[in-house]
């Protein structure tokens, strides 16, 4: 039995793999190499305006920001000043800034993506049917195994950062768009093609404003798993907090290590209460 | 005139349809169908046609389609065979844009719970099927709150459904589905998620309204009191397939079967039974030409004490007593017209059982039925409370 076992000859999964990965490298790498320079170059200016706002002026306006969102409570606002303050305190601003920069691109690219797609979702069982295990392989699949795509793709630096975050982080935004509007009650539906809505206007006057609090809820999930990639991507050279972790590791320093950490939680918290509260509102 | 003519129009829910089909034709329950295909049997050869201007009740237990076949009126559902003509137009065979404008501009639907949009104000939710065809904002912001005004709803136009009560959000339901002018109607089960009092209050505006504005109107309802109360007709369903069809008296007096019969016995028919439905041949007298013997001789005859006192054309004209006439006739009178009591109660044929009830028995005397001056009938007590009592009897009541 063993015998026969042994007689079947090793599928060669990964070669094959490797094999697709390289022809996509060579085929397509003339617009990967557009979009690692210009996605760099975009990302960097971002970040170098980002860090030219003095820092006490960003801690405010996220405050301020932070007190309206939480209809005029002082929790958030107070955490956020010396959370910040603290930050600042610590010489990591301008990794803050580099971490904030990654989070947003991530974020935004997977929305865009993702809303569409889960619209498409909820729309069509055949792509219900088909995205769905994809989307099972994406959240499964340990986030460093996109690392090596990434580096092969984009080599390394922001940008494959950016990209390993997107496929790690865009699965909650489909699925809550697709819930979302499968959850739409179906009289509502019916009363929206009862008067001769179109298809676009059935999804923008009805199915998406009804779907709005649940979709809200996956991109708040989307933007702590980008997050939550901050340090995997620091791996391939992604700057910012993630990469002082990274190094804190590397060299055993038990405190800068609790101190980057400590960074990227308080910077989790303001990201999430703020999401979070941009959906409470009516 | 004809408005919407349905044409064997059948509609069954899974995969094995054709299978599914023949086993309706064999007459097979819908229980049995599922099991042996997995198909459910909506809706099974429906047939009728509605008028302009009338109200037509689908009725049924749940269960029964009745929802289906509404939803097949404007193809929210698909019919899987059969022929739906709108003004003489078959709407089955349009295209996707085609039934949009026939959506948009022939007909509205008012639905159970309400269907109003949370997210919208009640003035949004009045504008959305204006807003749908493209009418410009000022325009349908104008013929919204004019719905509104008729529905007296205006003063809560910038408040959200959720702050209003479940008879309001039906009327802002009316009052979106007439805002957009519609010639059809389709409302499914739309006062069943309102209280009694409230619900009646709504078919009378509803009654009302139609006096106004003569839609072609059909209603789905479970309630049978409600369907007799507002239907001009009513098709009673069961399984997928209509029963009967007709006027709610028809229906009462002339049960197709047993099935019928038996969802008859919930109604109260007080509401729905008339004078004419009750009345019995009165005895009379004629006053012109009878004397008190010949009354006499009749009560003597019919085992009565009272008689009818009507003229030659049969015009109502009073009662007599048997008293009466025996003192008439000791004093020698040749007619009886002398001693005819004129305090008999009257009502017209019409006049629905429950509003006789509190006159005839206040009345010594049983209730004369007259039509314009005419005496068509007598009703005695005994008979009218027997009509209420029997209730799969109702076709031998109607003489």
């Amino acid at each position: 039995m063993n015998n026969f076992l042994n007689n079947i000859p090793k599928l060669e999964v990964a070669d094959t793999v490797e094999n697709t990965m390289d022809w996509l490298t060579k085929t397509f790498s003339g617009l990967f190499k557009v979009m690692q320079t210009g996605g760099k170059s975009v990302m960097e200016s971002v970040t170098a305006l980002l860090t030219a706002v003095p820092p006490i002026v960003f801690i405010l306006v996220v405050a301020i920001l932070a007190f309206f969102a939480t209809r005029r409570k002082f929790g958030l606002p107070v955490f956020s000043i010396f959370g910040l303050l603290f930050i600042y305190n610590q010489g990591l601003w301008e990794q803050l800034m580099n971490t904030f920069t990654l989070v947003l691109f991530s974020s935004i690219i997977a929305i865009v993506l993702g809303v569409p797609i889960g619209i498409l979702m909820s729309k069509n069982n055949v792509a219900e049917n088909s995205i769905k295990p994809i989307l099972d392989f994406m959240q499964t699949m340990p986030g460093f195994v996109y690392l090596i795509p990434a580096v092969a793709f984009f080599g390394i630096g922001v940008v494959p950062g950016v990209f390993a975050s997107v496929i790690f982080a865009l699965p909650p935004t489909v699925r809550f768009t697709s819930l979302g509007i499968r959850q739409v009650p179906k009289e509502l539906v019916e009363a929206a093609d009862s008067f001769g809505s179109t298809g676009a206007q059935k999804l923008f006057k009805v199915e998406l404003p009804l779907a709005k609090s649940t979709i809200m809820a996956g991109i708040n999930q989307t933007v702590l798993l980008s997050l939550s990639m901050v340090v995997i991507a620091s791996m391939i050279g992604a700057p910012g907090l993630g990469r002082e972790v990274l190094s804190a590791l590397q060299r055993a320093q038990v405190g800068n290590g609790f101190v980057a950490g400590l960074s990227l939680v308080i910077f989790a918290i303001i990201v999430d209460r703020l999401t979070q509260s941009l959906n409470q509102k009516k | 005139m004809e408005k919407l003519r349905v044409e064997h129009v059948t509609k069954i829910f899974g995969k094995q349809t054709a299978q599914a089909l023949k086993l309706v034709e064999q007459q097979k329950s819908k229980t049995e169908i599922l099991e042996k295909t997995g198909a459910t049997v909506g809706v099974y050869d429906a047939n009728f046609t509605v008028n302009e201007g009338e109200i037509f009740v689908i009725m049924g237990l749940s269960g029964s389609g009745k929802s289906t076949l509404i939803r097949l009126l404007n193809r929210l559902i698909d019919p899987t065979s059969g022929k739906i003509h709108i003004d003489g137009q078959n709407i089955t065979s349009l295209s996707k844009g085609e039934l949009q404008n026939i959506r948009r501009e022939k007909m509205s639907m008012v639905f159970q719970n309400f269907g109003l949009f949370p997210h919208r104000t009640i003035l949004e939710n009045t504008e959305y099927g204006l807003e749908v065809r493209g009418i410009s904002k000022e325009q349908r912001r104008l013929k919204a709150e004019k719905a509104l005004q008729n529905a007296g709803l205006l003063a809560y136009k910038d408040q959200y459904p959720s702050q209003l009560s479940g008879g309001m959000q039906q009327r802002v339901g009316l009052a979106r589905a007439l805002a957009n002018d519609p010639e059809i109607l389709l409302m499914d089960e739309a006062f069943s998620a309102l209280d009694p009092l409230i619900r009646k209050d709504m078919q009378d505006e509803l009654l009302e309204l139609q006096a106004n504005v003569q839609k072609t109107i059909i209603f789905i309802t479970h309630d049978l009191n409600e369907a007799l109360r507002i239907g001009d007709r009513i098709a009673i369903m069961k399984d997928g397939k209509i029963m009967q069809i007709g006027t709610g008296e028809e229906i009462l007096t002339n049960p197709a079967n047993d099935y019928i019969r038996t969802f008859l016995e919930d109604v109260d028919r007080s509401k729905v039974l008339t004078a004419e439905n009750v009345m019995v041949r009165p005895m009379t007298v004629n006053i012109e030409n009878d004397g008190p013997k010949v009354a006499l001789q009749r009560m003597r005859e019919e085992e009565i004490s009272v008689l009818i006192a009507v003229d030659k054309q049969r015009q109502f004209k009073g009662y007599i007593t048997a008293n009466d006439a025996l003192e008439g006739a000791k004093n020698g009178l040749k007619s009886v017209q002398s001693f005819v009591k004129t305090d008999m109660p009257t009502v017209d044929s019409t006049t629905v059982i429950q509003d006789i009830l509190p006159i005839i028995s206040d009345s010594p005397t049983p209730v004369a039925v007259v039509d314009e001056g005419k005496l068509r009938g007598i009703l005695i007590r005994g008979v009218i409370i027997e009509s209420l009592a029997s209730s799969s009897q109702g076709g031998e009541l109607n003489e």
